[in-house]
């Protein structure tokens, strides 16, 4: 592979997938306007009801705020995965698909491109998310801002993946939004994005063992474990492993050999 | 154009002599238990216009999607320029351009940034998409659109802009997939005359499917698919007169139907 013709369809993709974004002013509004309801709003109810007792990372008792915003900085990353995952069914359908995948550079060279331009927009997302955050009064380490990137990076890249991988299964655009519901909230609502593990094992055993299975709460502790400048291994093997597992079974989708989603419309010439 | 000029040449002689640009050999493929090629074997040389005729459902999309590697098949073997497919996939790409039958642009954006994007994708470099960009603008006369949003183009102007793009990184073999699908008949004139006249004047090698028998000129190679299957190839004239029949017309439909044709 040449690395300047590499360079060179990396920063197009990337073009096309910032320029999208920025072009779809809805969508950036409604990607920091959901994370802002949830805590703005939610959090502000919750606070008065739910007691959090110190637990690792934070070394004081903190507020229901401080302890919601790593979940929501997943919940930015979820949901853009998800609208990237739109994006390539819908360019399957427009054909859009058929022009990158016939491109002469190899297949997972584009399909990784593809997933990092992806992420690019989910961390604009979540550090314009970070400073209405702090504008608003929520106490965040500023130490911790910048070792996240890399860590936002990788939880990007993997619910990428999996967004890929899903985008790879659905066979046409308007099956989509069943997906979404039937994966979007499970995985955020069965996480220790809005509450602590040891709380909703108190409440239910088996949903805490879910719980537990569920690759997003990883993705939530390891990007509130960097926030306070901590490494938690387990959610760190966890979230590789993850990208692994739906990285593979994205590329293996998009593998030609029984014709595969990468064909998209064949047109109905025949 | 790198490909050696041919304007002295206009009947392709000196063509029929030339290394084909693709070759496609032994092919099959099915979707489960039902094949859509079977045992496909063809060769398209440079300089000229090899017309794919087949009806609806003959397999001619089934076999784009395999030469340009959106499908796989391990039953034969596809080189584009000398490479095959599947051991090279990113060089026989590189030598190809396509137009797919549905429209592939992306409607959002502009004529130019379409065009830059995908110059991109295929590595060209700033300086030298631009001044690519400029001049095929200028072939397919759509100067003026260049800051257009492709939304708001024709369906006409849209496969236009699709054939300067599958230009703008000079190919050896250009496959054009029903790209008259509904166009104005403007427009299809338009399109055959310039298909016709980049073979010619540039020596590419132009693989153009299609169901329409009007689009296929008297001096183009044929290939007539049908269930998957080559049941006629050599020039036109050739075929027809193999066919028993009076013109293209009546020599697919004897071919592609089985029922007898009178000539008059």
């Amino acid at each position: 592979m040449n690395a300047a013709h590499a360079g060179r369809a990396f920063r197009a993709i990337l073009w096309r997938e910032l320029l999208r974004f920025v072009q779809q002013r809805e969508r950036f509004f409604a990607a920091l306007v959901r994370p802002l309801v949830w805590l703005l709003v939610f959090a502000a109810g919750f606070r008065a009801t739910l007691g959090l007792s110190i637990i690792p990372p934070y070394e004081t008792y903190i507020t229901y705020d401080v302890y919601v915003v790593p979940g929501l900085i997943g919940l930015i990353q979820l949901f853009n995965g998800m609208q990237n995952s739109l994006s390539m069914v819908y360019d399957r359908e427009m054909g859009s698909m058929r022009v990158l995948l016939a491109t002469p550079l190899p297949r997972g060279y584009l399909l990784v491109a593809r997933m990092l331009s992806g992420t690019a927009v989910s961390i604009i997302q979540v550090y314009a998310f970070l400073a209405i955050a702090a504008l608003c009064g929520t106490d965040m380490p500023p130490s911790g801002l910048l070792p996240l990137l890399p860590v936002l990076v990788l939880t990007g890249l993997t619910l990428s993946a999996l967004g890929m991988f899903l985008s790879s299964r659905i066979r046409q655009l308007e099956n989509f939004a069943g997906v979404m519901n039937f994966l979007i909230f499970p995985m955020f609502f069965m996480s220790s994005a809005l509450y602590p593990l040891w709380r909703v094992r108190e409440g239910s055993v088996w949903l805490y063992e879910l719980c537990r299975f569920n690759p997003f709460t990883y993705i939530v502790e390891l990007v509130r474990s960097t926030l306070y400048l901590q490494v938690n291994g387990l959610a760190l093997a966890v979230v590789v492993g993850t990208l692994v597992v739906f990285g593979a079974l994205a590329l293996i989708g998009y593998t030609p050999a029984r014709g595969g989603p990468a064909a998209g419309r064949a047109g109905s010439g025949g | 154009m790198d490909v050696a000029e041919n304007t002295s040449d206009p009947h392709g002689e000196a063509a029929a002599d030339a290394a084909p640009v693709l070759v496609v050999r032994d092919l099959s493929y099915s979707y489960g238990k039902a094949k859509a090629l079977d045992d496909v074997s063809l060769a398209v040389r440079p300089g000229r216009v090899t017309a794919l005729l087949g009806p609806n459902g003959a397999g001619k999309t089934t076999l784009f999607s395999l030469i340009t590697g959106l499908f796989d098949s391990r039953r034969g073997d596809i080189a584009i320029a000398g490479h095959p497919i599947r051991r090279e996939r990113s060089r026989a790409l590189a030598a190809l351009g396509i137009v797919f039958q549905a429209q592939t642009l992306d409607i959002d954006l502009t004529v130019e940034q379409n065009l830059r994007y995908f110059a991109a994708l295929r590595g060209l470099p700033g300086r030298a998409a631009r001044d690519r960009i400029t001049a095929l603008l200028e072939e397919i006369g759509l100067t003026d659109k260049a800051k257009a949003k492709v939304r708001a183009l024709s369906g006409g102007q849209r496969r236009r802009v699709e054939v300067a793009r599958a230009l703008l990184d000079r190919p050896a073999l250009l496959l054009l997939d029903e790209p008259s699908t509904g166009l104005d008949i403007a427009t299809r004139r338009w399109l055959v005359g310039h298909i016709h006249d980049l073979a010619r004047d540039h020596g590419i090698a132009v693989l153009m499917a299609t169901h329409l028998v009007d689009e296929v000129m008297p001096e183009d190679d044929l290939i007539v698919l049908n269930r998957g299957r080559v049941i006629a190839e050599g020039r036109v004239d050739a075929v027809v007169r193999q066919s028993g029949t009076a013109d293209l017309d009546a020599a697919f439909s004897r071919l592609t139907s089985g029922k007898p044709e009178a000539a008059p």
